[in-house]
């Protein structure tokens, strides 16, 4: 099962390689990433989502508190969020399909950032099933290049469940 | 006052209570050896800086204080690794001090680079890069907090050539802010109840003392508590010392090579309680077959040790020292007749032996006679392979701090550094370093270090001419194809000792050990070899087969 966890920490040299480093060598997959500092230029926020079952979890986050630079690990899995992931895609359209994919960017409430005479490239928002489904309706055009940030999350209304 | 950051951190180092350092010097490090010219700061020169980092180690385990060691750039740096990595695995309190190439040519693969920081990573508690002389001395006070507090290791302070030299203004750090980092030291009241209502019903109760009971200092709250209820303590290799091993409860160590009585006993007890433990594959073997019926409270001071092998009924996460107490003070008195006669009968049907002989010398004969003339009382420091297991199995500890060996790395050469640290935190009592002929070549030429410092260390060599652990898995496991694990060479250790000027005797029959150990025991004043010739072909019985059961032995 995959879990979105949310760590706060010190914003120092050499955090993220602590924390990779300590996915890889106790053999935890990290499928998606993001950091960034948070609203204290002393901390950051990392969200990371990882497969596992409870027990796996368990250990990720006792191991994650072991490190001294780690100052919370959240697990938002169970809880309302709102997540985000940002992605830039670039796709082959000319004069034909142009109209058809306008169409979808509306729908799916993304933009056009650049445009040239044989593609575009498309910025688009949301959560990562949003993304999967714009980029499966746009791969008959044929995408050409796509870039995805990792996910953030924020927990809705008020803070709950922290570990 | 102001001065250099070298002389700083000197000065830190002595108000901090450090009395010795391990060190190697180098480019990097000048400026710090430059400061400690001027300073009454006991500096043990080794010959490599991987026994600086094991003398640390083994005076730390010694002591209960924390060990520091130095080293400069690059290789010295790289050098440190091994050490590191083994106090790392069995919790022992080291400060490792680095030079690091000066701030402006850092990152460029300058000479003598090397990003220890990026290496220790997974093998320190923490470690640091300090390149602003503003922040040396709360650096060193934080890692002295990490190393000493809650689950206890090795931290890393880096630091570049420059900032040695900068000018500060010296003012003992009194105040750090770690948010990240806080040790939990009482267990939970309620986690204690649920542990009180286990020990009331359990029928098989045993208790499992690891290295954490002796890093705590909690041997005499465990032995209140295993008294009042009546309970056999198991150590695991690093929990030896942690109950006197004469004493009625004791029951010996679990694992691999334990005894088998105590393998039957942790296996077919109906709770255990835990403390201090991680339960290492080498002391649970394979884990879905341990102790099948038992619930386990398991008390450790990390929290992520608790469920990560085996999972427990009750977690307490605490201090040995503290948990032991609570439990003690809130327990009923117990007694189990049933399960001791049990016991006892494991015990009488299955005890250490081994086969002893007039012609030649067993190496289990030598520890068992070392034990007799020394009676229990000299601290036995072990390399790593056979030589490790008969020291664990027939030298019974009485107190804690006295067996120091490798249990979590196994790291081959630890002994003998080992020892220099061991004697150096304890210049009074006899020291003992029980080596293979292969794990002594390791760190062979740390023998000048105890030479200068006059350390009267008996180094006993089992030597069987072999890789006598390796050899036994060929022997057993891969149809004895001895592949590279014959010695076709030896060198002559009684002329190794003469060459460094120091005592060697060897010794070929049995008849002539005792004598030896007695003529070892006299010299007072150098470190002293005995080459003990001892047959090739032995074996260390009890034996688990990796990844078997631990009731599942091989008996002999
Ligand atoms: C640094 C290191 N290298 C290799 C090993 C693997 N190893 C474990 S036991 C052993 C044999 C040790 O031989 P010796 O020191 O002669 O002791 P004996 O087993 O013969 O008592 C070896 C090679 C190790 N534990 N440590």
């Amino acid at each position: 099962m995959k879990h979105t966890l949310s760590l706060l920490v010190e914003n120092k040299p050499g955090v993220l390689a602590r924390i990779a480093g300590l996915f890889s060598r106790r053999g935890y997959n990290i499928e998606s990433l993001a950091v960034n500092t948070t609203e204290s230029s002393e901390i950051s926020r990392i969200t990371l989502v990882v497969d596992g079952d409870e027990k796996v979890l368990e250990q990720i986050t006792k191991q994650l508190y072991k490190l001294i630079v780690v100052l919370k690990v959240n697990d938002f899995t169970d809880v309302p969020v709102v997540e985000r992931e940002l992605a830039l895609i670039r796709v082959n359209s000319d004069t034909n399909n142009r109209r058809a994919i306008i169409d979808l960017v509306e729908i799916f409430r993304a933009s056009i950032v650049d445009v040239s005479e044989r593609e575009l490239i498309i910025e688009i928002t949301g959560d990562s099933e949003k993304i999967d489904a714009f980029v499966k309706n746009l791969e008959p055009y044929g995408i050409k290049e796509m870039v995805r940030t990792g996910k953030i999350v924020m927990p809705r209304g008020m803070r709950l469940n922290s570990k | 006052m102001e001065m250099t950051v070298a002389q700083a951190i000197i000065k830190f180092l002595q108000e901090e209570g450090v009395e010795v350092i391990f060190g190697y010097p180098g480019g990097a490090v000048i400026g710090f050896y430059d400061a400690l010219y001027d300073s009454s700061l006991r500096h043990v020169l080794v010959r490599h800086e991987q026994g600086a980092a094991h003398a640390a180690d083994g005076y730390a385990r010694a002591s209960g204080k924390v060990g520091v060691c130095v080293a400069t750039s690059g290789p010295g740096a790289t050098n440190l690794v091994t050490g590191l990595a083994t106090a790392f695995m069995d919790s022992s309190p080291v400060i490792a001090i680095t030079g690091q190439v000066r701030t402006n040519v850092l990152g460029k693969d300058s000479f003598q680079e090397a990003d220890i920081t990026g290496i220790t990573m997974p093998i320190t508690k923490h470690n640091y890069l300090v390149k602003d002389p503003e922040k040396v001395l709360t650096v060193f006070k934080e890692a002295f907090y990490i190393a000493t507090t809650g689950r206890k290791g090795p931290v890393l302070i880096d630091i570049p050539a420059d900032v040695f030299m900068a000018k500060i203004n010296y003012s003992y750090p009194s105040n750090i802010n770690l948010p990240g980092y806080k040790p939990t030291y009482d267990p939970h009241p309620l986690q204690i109840k649920k542990a009180i209502n286990l020990i009331k019903s359990a029928e098989k109760p045993v208790i499992l003392a690891g290295g954490g009971v002796i890093s705590s200092n909690a041997s005499s709250e465990l032995l209140k508590l295993a008294e009042k209820i009546n309970t056999p303590v198991i150590t695991t290799l690093m929990g030896k010392g942690a109950i006197p091993e004469d004493h009625h409860l004791y029951c010996g160590f679990l694992g691999m090579h334990g005894a088998a009585y105590a393998n039957f006993t942790v296996n077919n007890s109906d709770l255990i309680i835990a403390v201090g433990v991680r339960f290492s594959d080498r002391s649970t073997g394979r884990v879905d077959t341990f102790a099948p019926n038992a619930k386990i409270i398991h008390i450790d001071i990390d929290p992520a040790e608790i469920g990560k092998n085996v999972s427990a009924s009750v977690p307490i996460v605490a201090d040995a020292k503290i948990a032991l107490q609570r439990l003690y003070e809130e327990v009923e008195e117990k007694n189990n007749p049933n399960w001791w006669a049990q016991i006892k009968e494991w015990k009488e049907k299955y005890p250490l032996k081994y086969k002893n002989s007039d012609e030649v010398i067993k190496p289990q004969y030598v520890i068992e006679k070392i034990y007799e003339i020394t009676k229990g009382s000299a601290i036995v420091v072990t390399e790593v392979g056979q030589n490790q297991m008969w020291a664990a199995q027939f030298y019974k500890v009485k107190y804690p701090r006295q067996f120091i060996t490798s249990g979590g790395l196994g790291t081959m050469g630890f002994g003998l550094p080992a020892a220099i640290g061991a004697q150096i935190a304890n210049p009074d009592k006899l020291v003992i370093d029980i080596a293979g002929d292969g794990s002594i070549q390791m760190n062979i030429q740390e023998l000048a270090t105890a030479v200068c410092q006059k350390l009267p260390i008996k180094i006993f060599i089992l030597n069987n001419s072999c890789l006598g652990m390796v050899r036994q898995w060929q022997e057993l496991f891969y149809r004895k194809r001895y592949s590279c694990t014959l010695f076709d060479f030896a060198p002559d250790f009684v002329k190794l000792a003469s060459a460094y000027g120091i005592y060697g005797r060897r010794v070929e029959k049995p008849s002539e050990v005792e004598d030896a150990i007695y003529w070892a025991l006299e010299k007072n004043d150098a470190p002293t070899i005995i080459d003990f010739k001892v047959v090739r072909e032995e074996n260390v019985f009890p034996m688990v087969p990796a990844g078997g059961s631990i009731d599942k032995m091989m008996i002999d």
